[in-house]
């Protein structure tokens, strides 16, 4: 057989993968591994969907999407933000961010293209730009700087072929939230060298000091940003898989056509459950949001108190501390970790190259559980102190 | 300070310590033991208590609810009707409602003829009692907020993006 194409080949595999399959096969185990709530979809979401299966709704939608969704989403934009997006083709239902992520890279790259990617990040963004025949141009961020990248450094790496510039606040793996000067200067930047900017917000309802900055509200960020959303975080609905990208009528038309020809369309069991999230599922999203705030200062103080050096995050539910200080690498930390105490903990270089020598760790589990794996990190630094 | 983000906590889980709930809303430790103490004083908080699965533990009970009409007269309110009936022990809550009934009664008793014994003797025969119904519990599915139906265990992967 003919191999597999290089592309592919090429591409590592995820560095989480190897984790989970170490994990599965421990017993006891306390995960802060996890990149989703642990709460489930709150009922009345689950229960709408169950309400329309009975009631035969199974069928293809619309390749955008329902336009229930859609104008529910436009709908909730233009209060929360003032942003218009014209439900019939402004804005275009996505098997989660993910797809959304991938038919944006898909939509605007040319072979040889380039992105100014943020790291640390989530790990298929460059995936991503890479399967689409772009090239991931990652601009490090550090703790002293709180995780946000320097518009300096973007600057810098603007060439010729730059694209576009993806920005995801707040952020997957570092919890890191931006500011609203940080991001006019990058809206800026964009606007100078003619650049499109994909921004992924999926954690923009988990912002805990403070409000998010919402890219396209910023001046000049409108025409040439593709906003991603979804339901995964803020509503708990990760399986039910949908997500959304609004933008220029072109852009979300040119995504449109792939979407349509590659997924069809998001699954309706799906969109319907969405419409219910956004039309009555506000206090029970605001209930678990504020749940997570709390857990946040107890695993910062808890990882501070076992002597790792952790910056309070300012959104999503990930802390990334530094194991710096252990004179272990992140791989060796997480793995003897994981071994020794039992505690599954995600190492930063799995984000990116600048994530050395951090972990994530994630809030998304019971504030009890998060109380006996900080338990365990101390016992676990204390041993390797002797 | 929130103090409903205190109680929410103490709703929730009523052996937080002030320690802990200090930790979770970022506020200073003896802030927190104040503000609980406060509303210890002032009645917001009025006691601690268990959620018991008596089922579980083996204890042989029987609940009742009890939709009571009341016919209040001059002088005699639903608070005196409530009242007389409220201080029984083996009452377990009074609510006045509104609706073909005035007050909604749940009674606990050790078994069926316990209770049937109460109501009949004690309940009916009250002065502005005009008329019960009962219905007798058969499960409990959820009280006060907590289920009592085993949940299913966690299916979330252990490690994910």
């Amino acid at each position: 057989m003919k191999p597999i194409s290089d592309v592919v080949q090429t591409t590592p595999p995820s560095g989480i993968r190897k984790f989970f399959d170490i994990v599965s096969q421990m017993q006891d185990v306390i995960s802060l591994g996890v990149g989703e709530p642990d709460f489930d979809t709150p009922w009345r979401i689950s229960e709408s969907c169950i309400f329309s299966l009975e009631r035969g709704r199974t069928h293809y939608t619309s390749n955008f999407g329902t336009p229930e969704l859609r104008k529910a989403i436009s709908d909730y934009w233009q209060e929360r933000e003032g942003l218009e997006y014209n439900w019939e083709n402004q804005i275009l239902i996505t098997v989660g961010v993910s797809e959304a992520m991938d038919i944006a890279m898909r939509a605007i790259l040319n072979p040889g293209d380039e992105i100014i990617c943020p790291e640390p990040c989530y790990v298929s963004y460059k995936p991503c730009i890479t399967f689409a025949g772009g090239v991931a141009v990652a601009i490090p961020s550090y703790m002293e700087d709180e995780f946000r990248v320097t518009p300096d450094l973007i600057r810098a790496a603007i060439t010729k072929k730059t694209k576009a510039i993806l920005i995801s606040y707040p952020c997957n793996p570092t919890g890191a939230t931006a500011n609203r000067e940080m991001l006019q200067e990058i809206v800026d930047i964009a606007k100078e060298h003619d650049l499109w900017i994909i921004s992924d917000e999926i954690y923009d309802r988990m912002t805990y000091d403070g409000k998010h900055i919402c890219i396209p509200t910023l001046t000049g960020a409108y025409d040439r940003t593709i906003f991603m959303n979804g339901f995964s975080k803020a509503y708990a609905m990760t399986g039910w898989r949908i997500g959304y990208a609004c933008g220029s009528a072109e852009v979300i038309e040119a995504m449109m056509k792939i979407h349509q020809y590659t997924i069809l369309c998001a699954p309706i069991m799906g969109q319907v459950a969405a419409v219910e999230a956004m039309k009555n599922g506000y206090a029970d999203s605001e209930a678990m949001i504020e749940e997570y705030g709390r857990r946040r200062r107890v695993i910062v103080k808890g990882l501070n108190h076992a002597g790792l050096k952790c910056v309070m995050p300012g959104g999503a539910f990930y802390a990334f501390p530094s194991v710096k200080d252990t004179g272990l690498t992140c791989d060796e930390f997480s793995e003897r970790l994981l071994y020794e105490e039992k505690v599954a903990v995600v190492p930063g270089n799995a984000f990116g190259e600048c994530g050395e020598g951090h972990i994530r760790c994630s809030y998304a589990t019971s504030i009890e559980k998060i109380e006996i794996a900080m338990e365990r990190i101390a016992r676990f630094i204390s041993k390797l102190k002797v | 300070m929130d103090k409903q983000q205190i109680l929410k906590i103490l709703e929730r889980d009523a052996r937080t310590s002030p320690k802990q709930i200090a930790v979770m809303l970022g506020e200073e430790e003896e802030n927190v033991a104040a503000a609980i103490a406060q509303m210890e004083k002032n009645g917001v908080i009025r006691h601690y208590k268990t959620i018991i699965d008596w089922e579980k533990a083996g204890k042989e009970q029987v609940f009742v609810f009890i939709d009571v009409r009341v016919s209040p007269s001059r002088g005699v309110g639903f608070d005196d009707v409530a009242e007389r009936i409220y201080r029984y022990p083996e009452v377990h809550s009074v609510y006045l409602v509104s609706g073909d009934y005035d007050l909604r009664v749940v009674i606990e008793g050790k078994n069926m003829k316990d209770v049937a014994f109460f109501v009949a003797e004690k309940l009916s025969t009250l002065e502005g009692v005009l008329s019960t119904k009962s219905s007798f519990l058969l499960k409990k599915y959820k009280s006060d907020g907590d289920m009592f139906v085993d949940v299913a265990a966690e299916e979330r992967l252990a490690i994910t993006p």
